[in-house]
C-alpha cells in the first residue's frame, strides 16, 4: 500500500496532521468521540498527555503555546464546558504558538449526556472555528488551523462530530512535515496578563483580529462550491454537506469550512444566484440564524430535525419540507454492565438497600438500567457529589440518610475532588457517603490512564494519587477501602454503618475493570522489568 | 470501466452493513472489509458508533465503496448486503437491506466447523467475499494488516471456510 494514500478515521487524521504540523504537545481528557486523537498522536511518536480534566488540559496547552510551541488540546463537546473558563480569556491573549482546540460533538448522543452544539462556543468565546466534512478535511483543516492560530495569535477551534471522528475515509497527507522553531520564553505582559488594564485593550484587539479573519475567510477561506442548476441552492457545513451532496447531486452546493467568522458576502452572493436556498446543518439552527440576522433569505430545517443526527433520508425530507412523523429507528439491544464487572455487585447492594443514588458519568451509569435500576441522578462529570450533598441538605432526615454519591475513579480525579471539599466544608447534618468505584482505568472511553492509575497516556509509570490518602488529608471523617467486592460481602454492612452516622464518609471500592485487567497486569509487569533493568545497570557489579 | 460487484445491482456505490453485538468483532470485520476495498483502489467510507455500544449492546458498521462515496452511512433500504454476526440482530437491521439485497447470517457457517468461535467475524467475511467483487489477495492483505500476526493463520482458515460454506450453500440452493 502506498503511504501517500491512507484510510483513516477523522481522529487519526487530526493526529497525523498534528504530527506533520510539528505539534510539540497534545493534551486532553478522554471523551467519545475524541479519545483516539491523542492515542493516535502518541502512537505516531508525538508527545501526548491525559490531563485530570479538560480545564487543566486547556491551561497546559495555553502555557505551551505561550512558549511558542504548536499545541493541540482535545476533548468531547461537554469537555469544552469544563475548559470554557480558560478558553474565554485565552482568546483575549496573544497566543504565539499555534493553539488548536478540538471539540468533538456528539449529535444524536451515541455516547453522551446531551447533544449540545459547540458552534455556539465559537461565537461566545470569539474563537475562529473550522468544520471538516471528512478525514481528508480533518487533516487539511488541522494544518490550516495552526496557520490561522499563529498568524493571528488566537486559539482556533476545530469542531468535529461523531460521524467525522469515527468514519474512515481516504486521506492523502502532505509530503513534508512542517519545521517549527524551538520554544522559548519572551515576556509579553500586556498580551498575557489579563488584568482589566490589559484586558480592556485586549478585547478591542480580539475584535480586530476577528474582523481580519472574517476578511481572510471571505477572500480565501476554505470552502467548496459544487456547481449545479440554480433552482436549488444548498448551504451546508460538516458531515451534513456529504449527505446533501448525495441527496441532491444536481443542486448548487456551497460548503463552508470556516463557520466562524462566516464569509457572509460570499454566502449573500451565492444566495442571489439561486431560486431557493436551503441551509442543511446538524443540530441547532446556528447558520440559519446567522443568515437571518444578515438579512439573507434562506430556508432552515423544520424543528424536528434539530434533534439527533442528520443522514441521507433526513436531508431528503428536509429538502422536501416533509414533517410527517419519521419511522422509529430499530431498537437494538441496549448496552449493559459486563459480566464479571464489579460495578454489578455494588449496584445490587445499593438497589437492595433502597439507596437514593446520585450517579455520575462512566460505565457505572449503566447501573440505572435493569436489573439494578439503582441510579437516581446523572448530570455531568463530578456532579454525583454536589448533587448528593444538595439532596442531603433539604430532604427529611429519613430520606437524606439513604443518599449515596457514586463516582468512578477517573471521574473523581476529573471533578470529584472539589465535591469532597464541599462535603468537608458544608457537611449535611445527616453526614454523607461517597463511593468511589475504582476499576483502575477510564473504562467507558476505552481504558485510558488517569492520575489515579499511576501510569501516563503511554502506560509508563508515573506519580499516582491515593484516593484514600487524599480523602483523609482533606478531612473526611471515615475513609474505607473495600476490595474484592465480588467475593467479599463487607460492603453492605459497612454502608449501613456509615449511612447511620451523621459524619462524612468516603469508601473506595477497588477492583480492576474485567476488560482492562489483562492490560493492567501487562503494564505493571513491563514497569517492574524496566525498573529491574535500571537497578541492574546502576549496580557497579552489573 | 468500473469493476462492478457480482451478485449486487449495477450501480456506482456498493453498500454493506455489518451488525452484531458488542464484543463479536463487528468493527474489526468492517475495518477489514473497508481496507480490502481501499486496497482494491476504491473510494471508501466506513462509519461506526463507539462508546456505549461496546458494552454488549447492538453494534453496527457501514462500509460503502465505489468511484466516489458521499455520506459515510448506508441509507435505509439501500444496503446491497447485510451481514449479521448474531441472529438476534437480523430483524432490527432488515430495513436497511434493499429489495433483492443479500442477507448473510451466522448459520451459513456450520456449527462446530470453526476452530475458534472468535473468528466467526472473519469467516462471515469469507461468505461476504463471494458476493463482492474484491480480489481475494486484497482480502488476505486486509486480514493481515488488521490482525496480530499470531491470529493470521486461524483467520485465513476461517475466511476460506466462509468462502467454501457460502459456495456450497449456493450450489445447494441452485
Amino acid at each position: 500500500m502506498s503511504a501517500d494514500r491512507q484510510l483513516l478515521n477523522g481522529d487519526e487524521a487530526v493526529a497525523l496532521a498534528a504530527l506533520h504540523a510539528g505539534v510539540r504537545l497534545g493534551t486532553g481528557y478522554p471523551g467519545t468521540p475524541s479519545t483516539e486523537i491523542l492515542e493516535a498522536f502518541d502512537q505516531l511518536g508525538g508527545h501526548a498527555q491525559w490531563s485530570p480534566n479538560e480545564k487543566v488540559a486547556m491551561e497546559v496547552a495555553i502555557g505551551a503555546a505561550f512558549a511558542g510551541a504548536r499545541t493541540l488540546v482535545t476533548m468531547k463537546h461537554v469537555g469544552l464546558n469544563v475548559a470554557a473558563d480558560p478558553l474565554f480569556t485565552a482568546t483575549y491573549t496573544d497566543v504565539v504558538g499555534g493553539l488548536v482546540v478540538v471539540s468533538a460533538d456528539d449529535p444524536g448522543m451515541a455516547s453522551s449526556q446531551n447533544e449540545q452544539d459547540n458552534r455556539h462556543y465559537a461565537r461566545a468565546a470569539a474563537a475562529p472555528m473550522l468544520e471538516p466534512i471528512d478525514s481528508q478535511q480533518a487533516y487539511d483543516y488541522t494544518l490550516l488551523a495552526f496557520e490561522i492560530a499563529e498568524r493571528w495569535k488566537i486559539p482556533v477551534i476545530l469542531r468535529l462530530t461523531t460521524r467525522v471522528c469515527h468514519s474512515k475515509t481516504v486521506v492523502r497527507p502532505r509530503e513534508a512535515p512542517v519545521e517549527t522553531p524551538p520554544p522559548h520564553f519572551e515576556r509579553d505582559i500586556p498580551g498575557r496578563v489579563m488584568i482589566p488594564a490589559y484586558a480592556k485593550p485586549a478585547h478591542h484587539k480580539l475584535r480586530r483580529k476577528l474582523a481580519e479573519i472574517a476578511a481572510w475567510n471571505e477572500a480565501e477561506g476554505p470552502r467548496r462550491l459544487y456547481d449545479g442548476d440554480g433552482t436549488l441552492g444548498i448551504l451546508a457545513t460538516g458531515i451534513a454537506a456529504v449527505h446533501a451532496r448525495e441527496v441532491a447531486p444536481d443542486a448548487r452546493l456551497l460548503v463552508i469550512g470556516m463557520t466562524y467568522p462566516l464569509p457572509l458576502a460570499t454566502i449573500r452572493e451565492f444566495a442571489a444566484g439561486v431560486d431557493r436556498l436551503v441551509v442543511i446543518e446538524e443540530g441547532d439552527p446556528v447558520l440559519e440564524d446567522a443568515l437571518r440576522a444578515a438579512g439573507i433569505p434562506a430556508e432552515g430545517k423544520p424543528e424536528m430535525y434539530r434533534f439527533g443526527e442528520l443522514n441521507v433520508a433526513r436531508v431528503r425530507r428536509i429538502l422536501a419540507g416533509d414533517t410527517t412523523p419519521e419511522p422509529a429507528p430499530p431498537r437494538g439491544k441496549p448496552p449493559e454492565l459486563c459480566q464479571g464487572c464489579s460495578h454489578r455487585d455494588v449496584f445490587e447492594v445499593l438497589r437492595d438497600m433502597h439507596c437514593i443514588v446520585a450517579g455520575d458519568i462512566g460505565c457505572y451509569t449503566l447501573g440505572v438500567l435493569p436489573p439494578f435500576s439503582a441510579m437516581d441522578t446523572c448530570v455531568c462529570m463530578g456532579a454525583s457529589i454536589g448533587v448528593g450533598l444538595g439532596l442531603r441538605h433539604v430532604l427529611p432526615d429519613d430520606e437524606a440518610r439513604r443518599v449515596v454519591s457514586v463516582i468512578g475513579d477517573s471521574t473523581f480525579v476529573h471533578s470529584g475532588i472539589t465535591g469532597v471539599a464541599e462535603m468537608v466544608y458544608n457537611p449535611p447534618k445527616t453526614g454523607h457517603v461517597v463511593l468511589i468505584l475504582d476499576n483502575g482505568t477510564t473504562a467507558m472511553t476505552g481504558q485510558q490512564e488517569h492520575p489515579g492509575t499511576g501510569r501516563t497516556l503511554h502506560h509508563d509509570p508515573t506519580g499516582k494519587i491515593s484516593f484514600e490518602g487524599l480523602a483523609k488529608a482533606m478531612g473526611v471523617q471515615n475513609v474505607h477501602l473495600v476490595e474484592h467486592v465480588d467475593t467479599d460481602s463487607s460492603l453492605e454492612p459497612l454502608l449501613r454503618e456509615l449511612l447511620a452516622k451523621p459524619e462524612t464518609s468516603l469508601v473506595v471500592v477497588r477492583q480492576p475493570c474485567v476488560l482492562a485487567a489483562p492490560k493492567i497486569r501487562f503494564y505493571e509487569k513491563a514497569a517492574a522489568e524496566k525498573m529491574m533493568k535500571q537497578a541492574c545497570s546502576a549496580c557497579p557489579a552489573g | 470501466m468500473q469493476r462492478l460487484p457480482r451478485g449486487v445491482s449495477m450501480k456506482k456505490v456498493t453498500n454493506v452493513v455489518i451488525a452484531g453485538l458488542g464484543g463479536q468483532g463487528v468493527l474489526k470485520a468492517s475495518d477489514i472489509l473497508a481496507d480490502a476495498a481501499f486496497r482494491a483502489g476504491f473510494d471508501v467510507k466506513k462509519s461506526e458508533l463507539h462508546g456505549m455500544s461496546q458494552r454488549g449492546g447492538s453494534v453496527s458498521s457501514d462500509v460503502r465503496y465505489g468511484d466516489e462515496v458521499q455520506s459515510p452511512m448506508v441509507p435505509a433500504g439501500e444496503a446491497d448486503v447485510l451481514l449479521v454476526l448474531d441472529a438476534t440482530q437480523t430483524e432490527i437491521n432488515r430495513g436497511l437491506l434493499r429489495a433483492g439485497g443479500v442477507l448473510i447470517e451466522p448459520d451459513v457457517i456450520e456449527e462446530g466447523a470453526l476452530k475458534n468461535r472468535k473468528s466467526l467475524n472473519v469467516a462471515l467475511l469469507g461468505a461476504l467475499s463471494t458476493v463482492l467483487d474484491l480480489p481475494e489477495e486484497q482480502w488476505v492483505a486486509a486480514i493481515h494488516a488488521n490482525l496480530a500476526p499470531k491470529l493470521h493463520k486461524i483467520n485465513e482458515q476461517a475466511f476460506a471456510l466462509g468462502r467454501r460454506s457460502a459456495a456450497a450453500r449456493r450450489e445447494h440452493a441452485a
